[in-house]
C-alpha cells in the first residue's frame, strides 16, 4: 500500500554530531553562528531583567517584583548562604550571573524559535568551567597562599606520612584537574544528549509518518511525535536542574577553597 | 561469500557498560531518601534537595557516556 501523501521516499538521515554543526549567519563573520546569537541575546535579556529588578523597590511587591525577588532569594539562600557561609556576599554576583546565564541558554533548547541549547556546543561549557576553575583556585590562593592552598587542597588533615605519596597525587588530580572537566562535561553532555533525543523522536517520527509505506509505521510515527512532547517536558526539567547543579557545585568549590582548617 | 562482519558502534556498547554504575548509584541515592523519609518524615525537604544534587552528579557519568558514544563511537567507520 503506497503512502497517501505523495512525497518521494527519502533515505532516513539519522541525527548525530553533524546535526549540531550550524552555518554562520553572516558570511563575513564566520564565528557568528546561531550559538553566538543565542548567547548574545541571552546576555541582553539577563542584564535587562536584573537591572529592572534592581530598580523597583516597592515595599509591597507587585507580581513582577515578586518573581524577581523569588529568583534572587533562591540563589542567595539556597545556594550561596547555605554553601559558602558567612562570606557569601562577595560571590553572590558570580553565582547569580552563572545561574541566569546557564538557565536562559538551556531554555533556548525548548523555546519555540530557537530550539537549540547553547551548551550543546562544547565550547560554551568549557568557557564557563574555565572561569569557575580560575575563580575557585584564585580564591584559595588569595586566602592561603600558593603552597598553603596546594597543601589545603591535596592533604586532608590527619593523614599519616606514609600515605602522602598516595594521597597527594590522587587528591591533586581529583580536586584541581578533574573538577573543571566534569563540570563542563556534565553540562555539555546533558544538553547534547537531550537535544539528540529530541531530534531522534521528532525526525524519526516525521520520517515514519510521511515517508514510510505501511500504516503501522505511520501510527508509530504519530506516537513518536506525541512522545517527543513528553521528551520536551523532560528536557525542561533536565535543563533547569543542570543550571542549578552548575551553580551549586561552583558554590561548593568556592566554599571548600575558603574552608578553615579544623 | 564474505565473512560475517559485525558492524555498529563500539561506543554504544561502551555506554551500555558505563550505565551500570550510575544506575546503581542513583538507585542507592533514592533508596536512602525513601528510607530516611520513612524514619523521619519531617526531614523530607532537606533530604530531597540533597538527593537531587547527588542525582545530577551521579547521572553526569551516564550522560557523558551517551554523548561521547556519539562523538567518538563512529571512528574507523566510513
Amino acid at each position: 500500500m503506497s503512502s497517501p501523501v505523495s512525497l518521494l521516499p527519502l533515505e532516513f538521515e539519522a541525527p548525530g554530531v553533524h546535526s549540531f554543526d550550524l552555518p554562520p549567519i553572516f558570511e563575513s563573520a564566520p564565528w557568528f553562528d546561531k550559538y553566538m546569537l543565542q548567547a548574545v541575546v541571552s546576555v541582553i535579556l539577563i542584564m535587562a531583567f536584573w537591572l529592572i529588578m534592581a530598580r523597583k523597590n516597592a515595599l509591597v511587591p507587585s507580581k513582577g517584583q515578586y518573581i524577581g525577588e523569588t529568583a534572587y532569594f533562591f540563589v542567595r539562600n539556597t545556594i550561596a548562604r547555605d554553601m559558602i557561609g558567612h562570606d557569601f556576599r562577595r560571590y553572590l554576583p558570580l553565582l547569580i550571573a552563572l545561574f541566569s546565564f546557564i538557565l536562559v541558554n538551556n531554555i533556548w533548547g525548548v523555546f519555540p524559535f530557537t530550539l537549540l541549547p547553547t551548551a550543546a556546543h562544547v565550547g560554551w561549557p568549557y568557557g564557563l568551567a574555565l572561569l569557575v576553575w580560575v575563580i575557585f583556585n584564585g580564591v584559595g590562593i588569595a586566602k592561603h597562599g600558593f603552597f598553603g592552598y596546594l597543601k589545603h587542597a591535596t592533604l586532608p588533615s590527619g593523614v599519616p606520612v606514609f600515605m602522602w605519596p598516595l594521597i597527594i597525587p590522587l587528591e591533586f588530580v581529583s580536586n584541581i584537574l578533574v573538577r573543571p572537566m566534569t563540570l563542563s562535561l556534565r553540562l555539555f553532555a546533558n544538553m547534547f544528549a537531550g537535544h539528540l533525543l529530541v531530534l531522534v523522536f521528532v525526525l524519526g517520527g516525521e520520517y515514519l509518518l510521511l515517508h514510510s509505506e505501511s500504516i503501522i509505521n505511520m501510527v508509530a510515527g504519530v506516537v513518536g511525535l506525541i512522545f517527543s512532547m513528553a521528551i520536551f517536558g523532560l528536557e525542561i526539567f533536565v535543563q533547569s536542574l543542570q543550571a542549578f547543579i552548575f551553580t551549586v557545585l561552583t558554590a561548593q568549590y568556592i566554599s571548600s577553597s575558603l574552608a578553615e582548617e579544623h | 561469500m564474505t565473512a560475517m562482519e559485525i558492524v555498529g558502534s563500539l561506543g554504544i556498547v561502551g555506554y551500555g557498560l558505563g550505565a551500570i554504575g550510575p544506575g546503581i548509584g542513583v538507585g542507592l541515592i533514592f533508596a536512602s531518601v525513601i528510607q530516611g523519609t520513612a524514619r523521619q518524615p519531617e526531614a523530607r525537604g532537606a533530604m530531597m534537595g540533597t538527593a537531587w544534587i547527588g542525582f545530577a552528579v551521579t547521572e553526569a557519568l551516564a550522560i557523558i557516556g551517551i554523548a561521547l558514544a556519539f562523538v567518538f563511537g563512529f571512528t574507523g567507520q566510513a
